[in-house]
This record gives C-alpha cells, sequence and structure tokens, in this order.
C-alpha cells in the first residue's frame, strides 16, 4: 500500500538508527503520547534498535486505556436496558467495569453492536426507530470530529431515537500534567501524529516554548517514528527545544479546520477524568446546550459515582511513563489480555497488550 | 484508536447532504466521508480515520521525507560522515 510500505524499509531504518547512534553522547528519556506509535515501536522492536542511551517511555495516549471506570459502569448500564441498541468501537467491549463489560452484557442478550465508524451509529439509528440507540463516544482530538459529526447528522435529520455516550480526552493538558510533575522525567515527546493532523500543533508548540522541551509531531510507520527520535535526539543534543514536523506528509500547523469547526460547534470543553491518573482541568469534552437532547449521560439520568481501581494494578505509573508494564508483579501472569485486570492490558494500544504480545517471550528467559 | 489509514479516492458522490468517497486501500474498497476534506478529488490519497478522512496525503512531501531517509541509509552504507546540516530530514 503506497505511503505505508516505503516507511517499513528496514535497510533505511538501520542508517536512521546509525545516524541516531553518532549523534547521542548521553542518555535521553523519550515519551511517545500515542497508543498507536507505542504498538509500532514495540511491533518492530524499534526501542531495541536504538543505542542504549535512548529510553523510550510509554504515554498515555490510549483512550481506550484512560476510559473512566465509572464512564464504563455507565455504559454497561445503558446496555444492559431491554429498550436500548449500544453501538460502541469494538475496543470498548471487553474494557472491565468495576463488576462486568460490554461483551458480558452482550452475551447476556443485550443488544450491542460494534461498528467500525460514527455514521454507522446514525443509519442503525434510522432503521430501528422504536429501539434507543446509544453511541459510546470516546476518543482523542482525532476521532472527536467524526463523532461529533454523529451528532450534527443526527440532529440535521431530527432523528430522536440517538444519543452519545461521551467520554473525550484531550491532549495537550494531560501533556502539561505530566511536565508539571515533580516526577517527570522525560526530555522530549513524540507528539500525535493524527491528532495533529486534526488540531494542528500551535498548542505543541505553546507547551514546548513555555516547559523549553523538544516536541517533535511524528507519524506512525516505523521510519517516521525513529525520524521523530533522530529529530528531537538532534535538538536535544544541540540544546534546542522547538517544535517540529516530522509527519508533513499528514499534518499543517494550522490543522484540519472544517474538523475543528465541527468540533467548536457541537462540544465545549470540560474537566475530564482520565482511568488510572484522575481529574485533568480542561482535559474533555461535552455536548453543548443545542445538542442537550442528544447526550445519553443526561437522558439516561445518569449519577456520579466514584469507583476504585484494583488495587494491584499499577497502570497509573505506566500511563504516566513512571513504570513500565513488565515492572508490574501481575503482569503476564495475573494480568493478561484474556484476562485484564487494567485497562492498558486491553486495547491492542495498551502499552501492557503491547509488552504482553511483542515481549513476553524475552522476558520469560 | 487513532490509526488513520492512507487510501486512494476512486470516486465520489453526494449522499444526504455529505460528500462520500469510494477509497481503496490495497484490495480493500470502502466508503469514507470527506466532509473534513472537501478538497480531496479522485486520485488523492486521504487519511481515513473511523470512516472520515481527516486529511489529505500530500505525495510530494512523502516521497521527499522517504528520499532523504533513504539518503541517511546510503551515507552510512558508504562510510561517510555524519550528514551536514543541509542533508537532513525533517526541515
Amino acid at each position: 500500500m503506497k505511503y505505508i510500505h516505503e516507511y517499513r524499509d528496514e535497510r533505511i531504518a538501520r542508517g536512521v538508527v546509525a545516524d541516531i547512534a553518532r549523534r547521542v553522547s548521553r542518555p535521553w528519556v523519550l515519551m511517545e503520547i500515542c497508543g498507536g506509535q507505542t504498538h509500532t515501536i514495540m511491533r518492530y522492536g524499534l526501542d531495541e534498535l536504538l543505542p542504549p542511551e535512548i529510553q523510550l517511555v510509554h504515554g498515555p495516549g490510549c483512550p481506550v486505556c484512560v476510559t473512566p471506570l465509572e464512564i464504563i459502569d455507565a455504559a454497561i448500564e445503558i446496555a444492559s436496558r431491554p429498550n436500548v441498541t449500544f453501538v460502541s468501537y469494538g475496543d470498548m467491549l471487553r474494557v472491565p467495569g468495576s463488576r462486568s463489560d460490554l461483551f458480558r452484557v452482550k452475551a447476556a442478550g443485550g443488544d450491542v453492536r460494534v461498528v467500525y465508524s460514527p455514521a454507522e451509529a446514525v443509519k442503525i439509528a434510522r432503521a430501528l426507530p422504536e429501539r434507543r440507540v446509544v453511541f459510546f463516544g470516546i476518543g482523542f482530538e482525532t476521532t472527536a470530529p467524526a463523532n461529533a459529526m454523529a451528532v450534527w447528522m443526527a440532529h440535521r435529520e431530527g432523528l430522536q431515537n440517538f444519543s452519545m455516550l461521551v467520554s473525550h480526552v484531550l491532549v495537550p493538558p494531560a501533556i502539561r500534567l505530566l511536565l508539571n510533575s515533580p516526577h517527570n522525567r522525560v526530555q522530549g515527546f513524540i507528539a500525535p501524529g493524527h491528532v495533529c493532523t486534526v488540531m494542528g500543533y500551535r498548542e505543541y508548540e505553546a507547551l514546548s516554548r513555555e516547559f523549553r522541551v523538544p516536541i517533535v509531531v511524528g507519524g506512525f510507520e516505523p521510519l517516521d517514528l525513529l525520524e521523530a527520535i533522530y529529530m528531537l535526539v538532534r535538538q536535544l543534543e544541540a540544546g534546542r527545544a522547538e517544535i517540529e514536523n516530522q509527519y508533513v506528509r499528514s499534518v499543517s500547523y494550522e490543522g484540519n479546520l472544517p474538523a475543528q469547526r465541527i468540533m467548536e460547534e457541537v462540544y465545549e470543553v470540560r474537566d475530564q477524568k482520565w482511568r488510572g491518573i484522575g481529574t485533568i482541568s480542561g482535559s474533555g469534552l461535552r455536548l453543548r446546550a443545542p445538542f442537550a437532547a442528544f447526550d445519553a449521560e443526561s437522558i439516561f439520568g445518569l449519577t456520579e459515582a466514584h469507583v476504585e481501581e484494583p488495587a494491584e494494578c499499577i497502570s497509573a505509573e505506566v500511563l504516566q511513563g513512571l513504570k513500565k508494564p513488565v515492572d508490574c508483579p501481575v503482569f503476564g501472569k495475573r494480568c493478561t489480555p484474556d484476562n485484564p485486570l487494567g485497562a492498558p492490558m486491553v486495547s491492542a494500544e495498551g502499552a501492557c497488550a503491547a509488552y504482553y504480545h511483542y515481549r513476553r517471550h524475552a522476558i520469560a528467559t | 484508536m487513532c490509526l488513520a489509514v492512507p487510501g486512494k479516492v476512486v470516486q465520489a458522490q453526494e449522499r444526504n447532504g455529505s460528500r462520500i468517497a469510494r477509497v481503496q486501500f490495497g484490495g480493500i474498497v470502502r466508503e469514507a466521508y470527506l466532509d473534513f476534506v472537501p478538497e480531496a478529488q479522485v486520485g488523492d490519497y486521504v487519511m481515513v480515520h473511523v470512516g472520515f478522512a481527516i486529511s489529505r496525503v500530500d505525495a510530494a512531501e512523502a516521497q521527499r521525507t522517504y528520499q532523504l531517509l533513504e539518503a541517511m541509509g546510503l551515507l552510512e552504507g558508504e562510510g561517510l560522515s555524519p550528514a551536514s546540516e543541509t542533508q537532513e530530514p525533517g526541515k
């Protein structure tokens, strides 16, 4: 496939790695924010190709992983109702709530359906006027415009049986939280290329200036990530702290303006709880007043609850880059993708699942 | 979750107030909404995420980045010194 295969060329990758090795004079800790990038790094073993001075830590960029337990429980409660058709991205079905998960609701006869696109959820609502169709609207800024479009289309068509359970998260406030932490050891960030495709990188430029930290917008193929790492190392070794864009074939400074406009029309910013991290100010989205009739949380009258995480799960530290999945005493033992204790083991993009799929044999020996 | 895949627009039409494309990904063709990339034309490559195109791939930039990266590999193979600033990628 064009623009995929070219960026997986092993010969070129080794050349870039050699250039990184020539430039490195001391240890650097770099973080990739996005779970998709974590997945590429583990799948291709990029961290093992790099010189030992470069340590990659994995960020909180897996929306499935950071969706709060309370929202999962709310989804399970709504999906269990007899007149509801609950529509979700597939990744969410096995995420453990405090007592159950959506897959079990489906197995018990609940009408839970998996879709690839939020447009399909609207299609289902059109086709089933007698059902209350609820779409689980999760994701980062990459997904927010598509989910907003689903609400906007339902509004345009006057669909009265469609609503969205909204749990969106925004990346820049999470980076700010990490940088403000006294435990932070990250010296350079790879910003998420598809989030920036939508949002541009103005916000990352501001973070880079404020915290004097290099940030490179990176793509998702092995060569994209190696080049982004190379650009970070070049900045760090030269004492620079700037925003740079590696993923120029998709990302512009301004981002996607039509997508930003629909987000602005449909959503307003709110404080948002992140699973494993806690509430981050201004890091979430909710539907604006003109779209209140599509807000599943208020339609179904859900009450704010607080639920504790399993005590033995260290996902909070993993999601903040303070620990690696293999530092967890239950990793690969009591906690596996078939029986996950925490969300990073569920999604393929969760750091724990990525380590389990690509590293457990190496770890076992 | 933030996966977006490049595909080629092979057809585009209006439906229910949206412009919808048929996009080819390798051997598979799927529908994608073009609301966010109204400038996309048949023959263009677009990045598609959850059924919506979110950018038009800049083919010239894709090629240029690749060639710069390839040049880094070649320099390594020929045992040349580290690339000078003018030969570095990404600027």
